[in-house]
């Protein structure tokens, strides 16, 4: 027995003396509130205070607690509730997977030091890791000692807090937080080897063992037992037959009953490891093909072909040659994978977490060999995603065992799991030359990138196609010869990651173009200017561009640059970079419709199904505030429903930037839609103003005035008195076989400058201020549009200098590292509005751009306060110092 | 199973002669155990004699569960501030206030935070079995990568501070691809004693270069009785002949090597 106080209440439990003091807190306690991200105090997220002091408490043992003061994110004191208010206020929770183990661990730091600095909060907050904000508006949380009043109402362009904030600031409930009643407990055994046949020992003798409630392989699979985002190409078993492909790929499922400590140490399988191909330059010509109907063990390859790339950079003035290699990048989310699953009638259902709840249904209804219609999604919320949580990954295994057993199920996947079996950033070899004229105009460039797919083709056909597309930057360019093709290795999954592909062709591109200028002798920012693409000018794929954003998104930085570069002037180390972005929202040259649903019940409640999934990056928020501006009545009224696949219309995935332009879009044209048969009821043109009081609904026109009694008209089926439901899909066209034609209707623009200090003899970098200059095309909410800005940034910085997923050697997140709070310098973001008429109120995406410039501009920046040039990444000091070392003459 | 969280030492040694795992702070215990520790388990973190700072006669006696942060929060002589500037690099603040002094040793990571600081400091380690205690240097205690020479039955109990070693002021200096949470690819701890504007006693050590971390003597000796000035000519990377860093995947050998070089010479120069 443990007794202890627990946010002021005395507790009395039995537990095991050893147990993690989170385990106790969460399953004996149902006190959900405090996360789990790694169980290795590498992460912060079970940050609780014992005695005052912050603790990790996946690293307390249960005992240790006896008689002590214990505070969670349940607590309500005046601290934490200030606190709360700051974090709102501030745009701090994004995701809300960190927020509860940052408010503790805030709430220690003020405990001691009520008025903190900036440095004091950074340091303070430096054990608790956050892949979301970038850290910023955390700190500025903390050091706000104020009691601003937020701004929790308004329209397009009003900086609201998030609608679904309070949840976050109070600890959210995530995949792993919602257990039904008796659940079985699952857990995968999976490959430890990267490529290796296998076969098993006893499993009916296994799976009658005390605590074993069932067992599962491959060969228990009903459906078709093939998965993959772009189905031509699906190729991957949700639990593999005999030969495993990559390490950390499922080979069969134990569940386990409730209550029983999981131990599969024992598994009876055999594994017999075989050799595996883990360069793609072997890979390519190996005579061992990973999958027997991929030549070459080449996935794809994508190309636009513009003009004489060939003969145009023979006749430049000025050529630049060069290569760069990147690794695999972890996504590296707080909130490992986690959900549940039960079966409701004969309808299945799974929470979990999640950024595609529709495709999550199809591909699992299809492995299950399940209609549809009897697979019911019901996303949790997430703890970040970054494009990993698109493909599917436990919900197969969790609807398996629902539906073979009849019983609820629930699995969270350790930290080495969630590393080891979901997708990764491609790592990318990419070569080739940029020339330009006599005057510094870009003639030709020629690029040939290589990507590591991994051993299955989740996005990478996405990733071959899209870097083609934009592998000249956001620069005038009339001969383009561009190829990307996508190899399999026995390497873990590549998949989709904030910017598929772009940010590493961006690396080769803008560093290319820095060296350029120089060559033209041409300062490097109005180099960048003078060949920005303007309205008019055909992009390399021979679309005509319209709202094109980047000429102002540079001319807006000239200022700082001139003031940065002054400040660098004649101090050692003291670089100043700069890089520009541009990216397609939305599927490449693919259907990729949203649909929105709003209806308005008799009582007056306005009720929008709204199923984009909110990872964090704000469509709970930004969808109302559009739909509120469009319909013309205040936000206050709504209410959200969703996302659920039996509650909202599809809105798409959470991916390609997509989310406030497409799902913005469909949210307008159905708010519209359901104003223009408002207005038709009160026989009021469009000039009429609405306002919602007590269930009636009065137009206001000029002098007159037409109240409609909600509760007097006739309810649908679907409960509401009036409704209306709309569709976008982007307006793009096929590219042929040249790569020629319209894959995207908008684009997004931006351009970041990084000031930085090098050591010269350690090769370390110390960032200094980031300028972010990003065309938005409208910001509907400007403080979610800084959140991304900061956010995307942060995740560069690690692209750039420090982040390597070596499979098998960094499966944690203390040999993977990401940034911290001490990592992200001060960040200035300019919103610039160069409106597209697509987007709704003009908006374009943001959520990918973000990162692009980031990795590019600080290489940039380091050359110029070096003369080093990187061609490998991550930049660790080893290798910075290397190349500054080959720089010397 | 059995587990134990005694308050007398002399409990904790019979708990220890039956063969249970010790458990002090449980930050390196606990990355890699499932819900819970397996095994019996002797946790000593409630036992006041092993907590807490003191000096005696011969110098001054750290408790095995002494916290990092116990440590970063005591006031203690000028010698100890690259012990303390460790304490406050160790993790994040919620590591600090769990890990232990004599945690940190008995797990004998190469990257161990408080290994540099204490090897600068002369420090002794105590070891206390059912035959009584004995005392071994810091150097010899740690013999390997995750190994030491604790004995079956033994319990580390104080890592002590010879009087002589308290002189002069050290400096800790950490590089590490990151701001917090880092393990190092090198440090380095320095403890330097000035006499008229020259180096009367030196003592330096560095860590996550080789196996185990460990004094430079040859270089000791070479800067004893120079200015700061001339000593940092004489911190080359040919002068570490005692360091075997290996490639891995925070840095190559050679770089460790430079590195360990500047970042001894600014720990000379901060603490001189």
């Amino acid at each position: 027995m443990i007794t202890f106080t627990l946010n002021g209440q005395a507790i009395t439990t039995d537990t095991a003396p050893t147990r993690r003091l989170s385990e106790v807190l969460r399953e004996d306690l149902g006190m959900k509130g405090t996360k789990v991200g790694c169980d290795a105090g590498d992460c912060g997220s079970c940050t609780v205070l014992v005695d005052g002091r912050a603790m990790c408490a996946c690293l307390t043992p249960a005992a240790r607690v006896q008689g002590a003061h214990v505070e969670t994110i349940e607590g309500e004191t005046p601290e934490l509730t200030r606190l709360r208010a700051a974090f709102l206020r501030h745009g701090a929770a994004q995701c809300g997977i960190c927020t509860p183990g940052m408010l503790m661990a805030a709430v220690d730091l003020l405990g001691r030091n009520p008025t903190p600095t900036e440095t004091q909060a950074s340091d303070a907050l430096g054990g608790v890791l956050c892949r979301c904000t970038g850290y910023r508006k955390i700190i500025a949380a903390v050091c706000d000692t104020t009691d601003t009043p937020a701004i929790t109402t308004g329209g397009v362009g009003a900086a609201l807090q998030r609608l679904d904030g309070a949840a976050k600031v109070a600890g959210d409930l995530f995949g792993a937080d919602v257990v039904p009643d008796g659940a079985l407990t699952l857990k995968a055994i999976r490959s430890p080897h990267h490529h290796a046949a296998f076969t098993f020992g006893d499993l009916t003798a296994y799976g009658q063992r005390p605590g074993i409630a069932a067992v599962f392989t491959a060969a228990d699979i009903p459906g078709i037992n093939r998965f993959g985002v772009i189905p031509p190409f699906a190729d991957q078993p949700a639990i593999a037959p005999s030969p495993a492909r990559f390490r950390g790929e499922c080979v069969a499922l134990v569940a386990f009953e409730p209550g029983v400590t999981p131990d599969t140490a024992d598994f009876p399988i055999h594994w017999q490891e075989r050799p595996a191909l883990m360069i793609p330059a072997e890979a390519e010509t190996a005579a061992h093909l990973i999958h027997a109907n991929r030549p070459g063990n080449r996935l794809t390859e994508g190309r636009v072909v513009k003009g004489d790339a060939a003969s145009a950079l023979a006749a430049s003035a000025h050529i630049v040659e060069g290569e760069i290699t990147t690794a695999f990048v972890e996504h590296a989310y707080i909130e490992p994978e986690a959900g549940s699953a039960w079966m409701e009638r004969d309808v299945l259902n799974i929470r979990a977490c999640t950024q595609a709840p529709v495709m999550d249904r199809d591909d699992t209804a299809a492995i299950l060999g399940l209609p549809v219609d009897k697979v019911r999604i019901r996303p949790s919320a997430v703890g970040g995603g970054f494009g990993s949580k698109l493909d599917i990954s436990l919900q197969p295994l969790l609807g398996l065992v629902a539906m073979k057993t009849g019983r609820p199920v629930r699995m969270t996947y350790t930290r080495q799991e969630s590393m080891v079996s979901t997708t990764k950033r491609h790592p990318a070899e990419i070569r080739g030359r940029i020339g330009c004229d006599a005057t510094g105009r870009i003639t030709a460039v020629d690029f040939e990138g290589r990507f590591d797919t991994g051993a299955y083709a989740s996005w990478g056909p996405t990733v071959a196609n899209r870097v083609p597309v934009h592998a000249s930057g956001p620069y005038l360019t009339p001969h383009v010869h561009a190829r990307a093709r996508a190899i399999h290795t026995n390497g873990p999954v590549s998949g989709a990651f904030r910017g598929f592909g772009v940010p590493q062709a961006a690396i080769w591109q803008e560093t290319l173009y820095d060296q350029l200028a120089d060559k033209a002798g041409i300062d490097r920012l109005e180099f960048r200017i003078l060949n920005a693409l303007s309205d008019g000018d055909q992009s390399a794929t021979g679309q005509v561009m319209q709202a094109t954003g980047i000429r102002q998104c540079l001319e807006s930085l000239r200022p700082h640059w001139h003031r940065a570069l002054a400040e660098a002037r004649g101090k050692p180390g003291r670089g100043v970079g700069i890089a520009s972005c541009w990216y397609g929202c939305g599927n490449t040259s693919l259907p990729n419709p949203s649909t929105i649903r709003i209806g308005i019940t008799a009582q007056g409640d306005i009720v929008l199904h709204q199923g984009a999934t909110d990872i964090g990056q704000g469509s709970n928020t930004v969808i109302p505030q559009i739909a509120a501006e469009a319909l013309g009545l205040p936000i206050e009224h709504f209410h959200l429903i969703g996302p659920d696949t039996f509650l909202t219309p599809d809105a798409g995935k959470t991916s390609a930037s997509r989310q406030t332009y497409v799902s913005g879009r469909a949210a307008h044209d159905t708010a519209r839609a359901l104003r223009a048969i408002i207005l038709r009821l009160a026989n009021a043109s469009d000039a009429a103003s609405l306002s919602l009081t007590n269930g009636t609904l009065t137009v206001t026109e000029g002098t007159i005035r037409r109240d409609i009694a909600l509760g007097k008209l006739p309810t649908g089926a679907d409960g509401y008195v009036l409704h209306a439901e709309e569709t976008y899909d982007p307006p793009t066209a096929p590219l042929d076989a040249n790569g020629q034609g319209k894959p995207y209707a908008v684009y997004g623009y931006g351009a970041q400058l990084v000031e930085l200090c090098v050591e010269p003899t350690l090769g370390t970098v110390k960032l200094l201020k980031i300028t972010a200059a990003h065309d938005v095309g409208r910001a509907i909410n400007p403080q979610l549009a800084e959140g991304q800005i900061e956010g995307g940034i942060a995740q560069g910085i690690g692209l750039a200098l420090m982040e390597e997923y070596l499979p098998g050697r960094t499966e944690n997140l203390h040999d993977y590292l990401i940034p911290t709070t001490g990592d992200v310098p001060p960040i200035q973001s300019i919103l610039m509005e160069i409106r597209d008429p697509e987007g709704p109120f003009g908006a374009k995406g943001l959520g990918e751009h973000v990162l692009i410039p980031t990795a590019p501009a600080i290489l940039n920046a380091i050359r110029h306060a070096t003369g080093a040039k990187i061609t490998r990444l991550p930049a660790l000091p080893h290798r910075i110092l290397a190349a500054i070392q080959g720089a010397k003459p | 199973m059995l587990f134990a969280r005694p308050d007398t030492l002399t409990q904790a040694i019979a708990l220890r002669a039956q063969g249970c795992r010790v458990l002090a702070g449980g930050t390196d215990l606990y990355p890699g155990a499932g819900d819970q520790l397996s095994g019996d388990v002797l946790d000593l973190t409630a036992i006041p004699a092993l907590r807490g700072i003191t000096q005696g006669a011969d110098g001054l006696r750290i408790g095995a569960c002494t916290t990092w942060s116990d440590l970063a929060e005591a006031t203690l002589p000028p010698a100890l501030i690259a012990l303390q500037q460790a304490a406050q690099q160790v993790g994040g603040r919620q590591v600090q206030n769990a890990g232990t002094l004599g945690g940190n040793l008995c797990n004998a990571s190469p990257a161990a935070d408080g290994v540099p600081p204490l090897l600068a400091l002369d420090a002794v380690v105590e070891l206390t079995g059912s035959n009584g205690a004995r005392s071994l240097p810091l150097a010899a205690f740690i013999t390997g990568p995750r190994r030491t020479a604790l004995a079956q039955g033994e319990i580390l109990t104080a890592i002590t501070l010879p009087q002589s070693a308290l002189t002069g002021r050290s400096a800790f200096v950490k590089l590490g691809a990151r701001a917090h949470l880092v393990i190092s690819i090198a440090m380095v701890a320095a403890r330097v004693s000035l006499e008229q504007g020259r180096i009367s006693h030196c003592a330096l050590a560095v860590g996550s270069c080789g196996p185990v971390a460990c004094r430079l003597p040859r270089l000791e000796a070479v800067i004893l009785g120079l200015t700061p000035s001339q000593a940092l000519e004489q911190i080359t990377p040919a002068a570490l002949d005692a360091l075997s860093p290996i490639d891995d995947i925070r840095a190559t050998a050679a770089y460790r090597r430079e590195a360990a070089a500047e970042l001894l010479r600014r720990a000379v120069l901060e603490a001189a």
